[in-house]
């Protein structure tokens, strides 16, 4: 089965801001930066529900996300992860001389990964 | 019950300080005003403390007493060659004031999250300089308001209504005397609350800056789009720009964060500036953590550059992307670090995680993090705004005090009184060696 | 703390009226005191010496947000001066814009021991105290902005005059401020919108009443609250060709609420400031001229009125002010980078960085009107020497400066390198004034000291603080009118700077790092009329400003060696 080509982005949004308020070790936190957000068309095309998991692979790491379906992403090609640990799995150690990594437009492939595990937190860390 | 008023929130760059506080049994219960991240930071602050300070042991953390915590950390700093000290957005001003006393002292570097959101933001500045304000003037002026990769709705939930679009003051009422435009490549809750949303092609800010640059001086654009826009609706926006009576634009990490970083906000404060020479416009950040803004300014003022302050040679020293955290680390040349109320690990690529971790690790910080999961050493602390008071900067740059409003558990202390015993103790090593 | 006993130096005191004399000055528990115990003091030879009060500078932007934006703008102006710790410094670097640290120490080190901060708005004054608290070695005050300050618009538009001064003693006390400062009166406000007044009867657009309304308004306030120093005035059309007229609008509009003195002259009611940027004849930027013989002119004929320099000395340098408008006009001008920086309800500022070039004919236009000022204005009491740091050049080069009042030669060594047309369509060629080391000692300390109501700084005599500065200058082999480079050089590095009785500087280096104290002004006005003014503030705060109003206010546990100075007010 083949993937689909994106751009990620990460980011901030409302339930991440809130959830690491709630603390980093809680399931609120967890569920809230562990998710792919993404245009409905490209879920279609991956053959999955919203809500199965996806694997996301860029040219420096790989990592399973839960699959949401976004309605701010209008157009197919690009997915939205949360900022966090999740997330980072994917970026690169450059800065290109600015001191800021590229957190987005990152390259990747989705690939559907309904039978894999989003990993916890614990295990992403045991991982570095 | 204890009711604290006019508190100001600990969380993000906004620090409305408009909070009512209540307390019982040196327990929050009730925090009106707050937005939601405001409100679960006050009910859940306290959650997930770090039981006692910690010193990692043949890879376990286990519990010592804080003198020992105190007592290894300084001796790793002195030890160190090229120590990094780095975080410190969700601390008062007065607890960075130590912490760049002891960088000097132990000749390292210290950064902070600024490094990570919106240092391009920061070099913009350098580069350009900024037309910008306070944001009360945005409130009382803006006709037309611009959030450009700036989702404000999510990352500064009470922006719109007490600094923004929704605001009310002296010369516009609200929304209505107000004009909401998002530029952005997605299609944001700050998107849909807007008049207009411009959606741009990912990673080509800078190339739509330029054009519109070029619009706003009515000159013809030799294309028919740029960056997924067509030229029609970029002439457009330049009137909407040249025609108001105030302009704002505020800028997120959606042009700090992608490829041009800085090249991005040098385009936008030339834009701004431009801009002047037809209207009023003013632009600013809209920076994240609470007091990341008030970093910068205690260390511009105290050593003349704003974070990435490399002391080695004994003067400050600045050049980001050499003296930033993420290249030192990279390039696999500092020797130790200390993070205090930061969580580098959730929030840095893998491979300089690897290497953070490779050498010695010590986090101060209230609660569990990534962090402080896989630090040698660990310090619990306690909460600036929630159990200590000090001074903090809004990400317009005012500055607010913070408040005390519960006593601190029996075990922890304030990131300055804890900087402070590590900085006593480094100066009595120094002596001794 | 040991006594001190400076020997046999030569004294300048034009308070106590010492003039060049060899006596000695002792010093115990942070005082000038009339003898110490030699045996058991601290001995300082002073012998072909002289001996100072320590400098007292009126106007130099050294801290808050505006200096901060600065140090920011320009990474580059840092390089020229990188300061490593110390045992007893910390770290630092800058030049036009240093860091606090070492703005302290420098002060110090060319015997300074107290810098008053000319302009922050009120809503950043806590930003103001805690740079403060970062700024050792000298005592420190701020002047907050009020010059285009909505509540006194609004009190000025309503004729509330009791109401203006309560408010403004309100404001003082509550974020801590010593004196009142308008810039461009009205013109900031305008500039919000784009615009700026042009003139004192142009009406600011929301608030129906003019600059002359406001000069007028406050300075009246100000006599009333018996505040410390005048009102400290950067008029309209500041940078402009022919300014000067407007400025001496500006002072004559204000010489009506002067009160007289013991003395039977009037007390100056009118500091204006950095006068060469508001002194300027012709009518365009071809033909700009020094306007300083005008403005001389009426300052010698009237008391009321104090001026500071604002000397140019050609340099890489940072302007900053207030003054939004002029700031857009400077960056429009020069294509340099450009801050601009506007506060809700009270003020603005910019800043542009600069390069004075002498052979540029507008700069030089510049540095012949300050010194044109200083030279024509012939009560050295009514001038105080300074280069409106960082916007006429850095405060490192008072010394300088110093010697161009001092020595007639200096000056036209320098002329020969200065803009030719500049120097034939000016009159400072023709000047043969030189300043004596009491005229120097009056514009650098016993007048600055004066006009800012520092009853304790300034002078040597029994009482004082002792604030002393001892310099290597030998009158017996320097005449200052001739080797002005010696004293230029002397001048640059105090021998000792004492600082409320402890040896600070020796050698031209800080020996001792102290925190120096952080003025601010209590006028008391009645309590009736301070309570209904304070509910009126509290009603409007919500609409004005984006904080409550209780954060508004600076507490004193903020502030290091906090030092209010109480009036009485007659309101």
């Amino acid at each position: 089965m083949t993937g689909i080509k994106v751009k990620v982005l990460s980011g901030r949004t409302l339930r991440q801001g809130v959830g690491k308020e709630a603390g980093k070790n809680s399931e609120r936190y967890r569920t809230s930066v562990s998710i792919c957000e993404m245009n409905s068309e490209d879920i279609t095309s991956l053959s999955i529900k919203a809500g199965e998991n996806v694997k996301v692979t860029s040219a420096h790491g790989s990592v399973v996300l839960k699959s949401v379906s976004s309605n701010q992403l209008t157009k197919p090609g690009m997915i939205f992860i949360p900022y966090g640990l999740y997330a980072n799995q994917l970026f690169n150690e450059t800065t290109g001389g600015s001191g800021m990594p590229t957190f987005k437009g990152e390259p990747a492939v989705v690939e559907s990964a309904i039978e894999e595990p989003v990993k916890t937190l614990e295990e992403l860390i045991t991982e570095i | 019950m204890e009711i604290f008023q006019d508190v100001v929130c600990p969380v993000c760059g906004c620090l409305c300080d408009d909070i009512e506080v209540s307390v019982e049994n040196n327990k929050i219960v009730k925090a009106r005003n707050a937005c939601a991240m405001g409100t679960t930071k006050f009910l859940n602050y306290n959650n997930d403390r770090i039981p006692s300070p910690m010193i990692k042991n043949n890879g376990v953390q286990k519990p010592v007493s804080l003198e020992e915590c105190i007592e290894k950390t300084a001796e790793i700093l002195v030890k160190a060659k090229y120590p990094l000290i780095y975080g410190l957005s969700l601390s008062s001003v007065e607890s960075v004031k130590v912490a760049i006393e002891l960088t000097e002292e132990v000749g390292g570097v210290l950064d902070n999250q600024t490094s990570v959101c919106h240092g391009p933001g920061v070099q913009g500045i350098h580069d350009i300089g900024e037309s910008t304000g306070s944001l009360g003037e945005i409130r009382h002026r803006a006709d037309l308001i611009i959030a450009w990769g700036a989702n404000l709705q999510e990352a500064h939930p009470r922006h719109m209504e007490r600094y923004s679009y929704t605001s009310k003051g002296r010369y516009r009422n609200g929304k209505e005397d107000r004009n909401l435009i998002v530029i952005d490549v997605r299609e944001t809750l700050t998107a849909k609350a807007a008049d207009k949303f411009i959606q741009i092609e990912q990673g080509k800010d800078f190339e739509f800056i330029n054009a519109l640059r070029t619009a706003l001086r009515l000159e013809q654009i030799q294309k028919d789009k740029v960056a997924g826009v067509p030229v029609e609706e970029i002439e457009k926006l330049a009137e909407v720009l040249r025609s108001c009576e105030f302009g704002v634009i505020f800028f997120g990490q959606g042009v700090t964060q992608v490829n041009g970083k800085g090249r991005n906000i040098d385009g936008l404060f030339s834009l701004t500036r431009d801009l002047n020479s037809w209207t009023k416009f003013l632009i600013m950040p809209a920076r994240g953590h609470f007091n990341v803004a008030g970093v910068n300014q205690v260390a511009t003022w105290q050593t003349g550059f704003p974070y990435a302050i490399d002391l080695s040679r004994g003067y400050p020293w600045y050049n980001p992307g050499e003296t930033t955290i993420i290249d030192i680390i990279r390039r696999g040349e500092s020797d130790a670090t200390l993070v205090v109320g930061s969580d580098p690990i959730a929030h840095f690529p893998p491979a300089i995680s690897k290497r953070l971790i490779n050498t010695p690790l010590i986090s101060i910080d209230p609660a569990h993090s990534m962090t402080t999961m896989v630090s040698d050493v660990v310090i619990p602390s306690s909460f600036a705004g929630i159990e200590y008071e000090g001074l903090a900067y809004r990400m317009d740059g005012l500055c607010l005090p913070l408040k005390k409003l519960v006593k601190e558990p029996d075990n922890t202390m304030s990131d300055e009184k804890v900087l402070k015993m590590i900085l006593a103790k480094v100066r009595e090593l120094k002596k001794v060696n | 703390m040991q006594d001190i006993l400076i020997k046999n130096g030569t004294v300048f005191d034009p308070i106590n009226n010492i003039d060049g004399e060899i006596i000695d000055i002792a010093i115990s528990k942070g005082k000038i005191v009339d003898k110490v115990d030699e045996s058991n003091a601290e001995v300082i030879d002073a012998s072909n010496k002289i001996v100072l009060p320590g400098g007292v500078d009126i106007h130099s932007h050294i801290a808050g947000p505006k200096v901060n934006m600065g140090r920011l703008l320009r990474p580059e102006d840092h390089y020229r001066n990188l300061k490593p710790k110390t045992s007893v410094k910390r770290a630092g670097v800058g030049t036009s814009c240093p860091s606090t640290f070492t703005t302290g120490y420098e002060y110090s080190e060319m015997g300074y021991t107290t810098v008053f901060e000319p302009a922050n708005p009120p809503l950043k004054m806590l930003h103001v105290i805690d740079e403060f608290n970062d700024t050792p070695m000298i005592d420190k005050a701020c002047y907050p902005l009020f010059g285009s300050n909505w509540h006194v618009m609004e009190y000025l538009h309503d004729n509330k005059e009791d109401e203006l001064a309560a408010y403004i003693a309100w404001t003082l006390r509550s974020v801590k401020g010593y004196a009142c400062k308008l810039v461009n009166p009205g013109g900031v406000e305008q500039w919000k919108w784009g615009g700026d007044v042009e003139g004192l009867d142009v009406a600011v657009g929301n608030f129906g009443v003019t600059p002359r309304e406001i000069v007028k308004g406050m300075c009246k306030a100000v006599q009333r609250l018996n505040l410390p120093h005048s009102i400290h005035i950067h008029a309209n059309n500041l940078g402009m060709p022919g300014n000067y007229e407007t400025s001496i609008e500006t002072l004559d509009s204000m010489r009506e609420y002067a009160k007289e003195n013991t003395n039977g002259k009037p007390n100056p009611i009118a500091h204006l400031t950095h006068v060469q940027f508001n002194t300027y004849g012709g009518t365009n930027w071809m033909n700009i001229t020094s306007g300083a013989e005008h403005l001389a002119k009426y300052i010698n004929n009237n008391d009321h009125v104090s001026i500071d320099l604002g000397q140019v000395v050609f340099s890489d340098t940072t302007t900053m002010t207030a003054d939004g408008p002029f700031e857009h006009k400077l960056q429009t001008l020069t294509g340099n980078r450009w801050v601009n920086a506007d506060i809700e309800a009270e003020t603005g500022c910019g800043i542009v960085p600069i390069k004075y070039k002498k052979s540029n004919y507008i700069h030089a236009i510049m540095w012949v009107t300050g010194l044109e000022a200083a030279l024509m204005i012939d009560d050295p009491w009514k001038v105080c020497m300074t280069t409106d740091h960082p916007n006429g050049g850095y405060f490192t080069t008072y010394p300088r400066v110093v010697t161009w009042l001092m020595s007639q030669k200096a000056r036209e060594k320098y002329m020969e390198k200065v803009n030719k047309r500049a120097k034939s369509r000016t009159a400072l060629e023709s000047l043969d004034r030189e300043y004596s080391f009491s005229d120097v000692v009056i514009s650098t300390r016993a007048g600055t000291a004066r006009l800012l109501g520092l009853n304790d700084k300034g002078h040597l005599g029994v009482g004082a603080d002792a604030d002393v500065a001892v310099y290597n200058i030998d009158l017996n082999k320097i005449d200052p009118a001739i080797q002005y480079w010696k004293v230029r050089k002397a001048l640059r590095r105090a021998d000792y700077t004492i600082k409320d009785g402890e040896i600070v500087v020796k050698d031209g280096e800080v020996v001792k790092s102290v925190p120096g104290r952080s003025y601010w002004v209590d006028s008391k006005v009645s309590t009736d009329l301070a309570k209904s003014v304070e509910s009126e503030i509290k009603e409007k705060f919500k609409d004005y400003y984006t904080i409550q109003m209780s954060n508004y206010i600076v507490a004193e546990k903020n502030i290091i060696n906090s030092s209010p100075i109480t009036v009485q007010a007659e309101v």
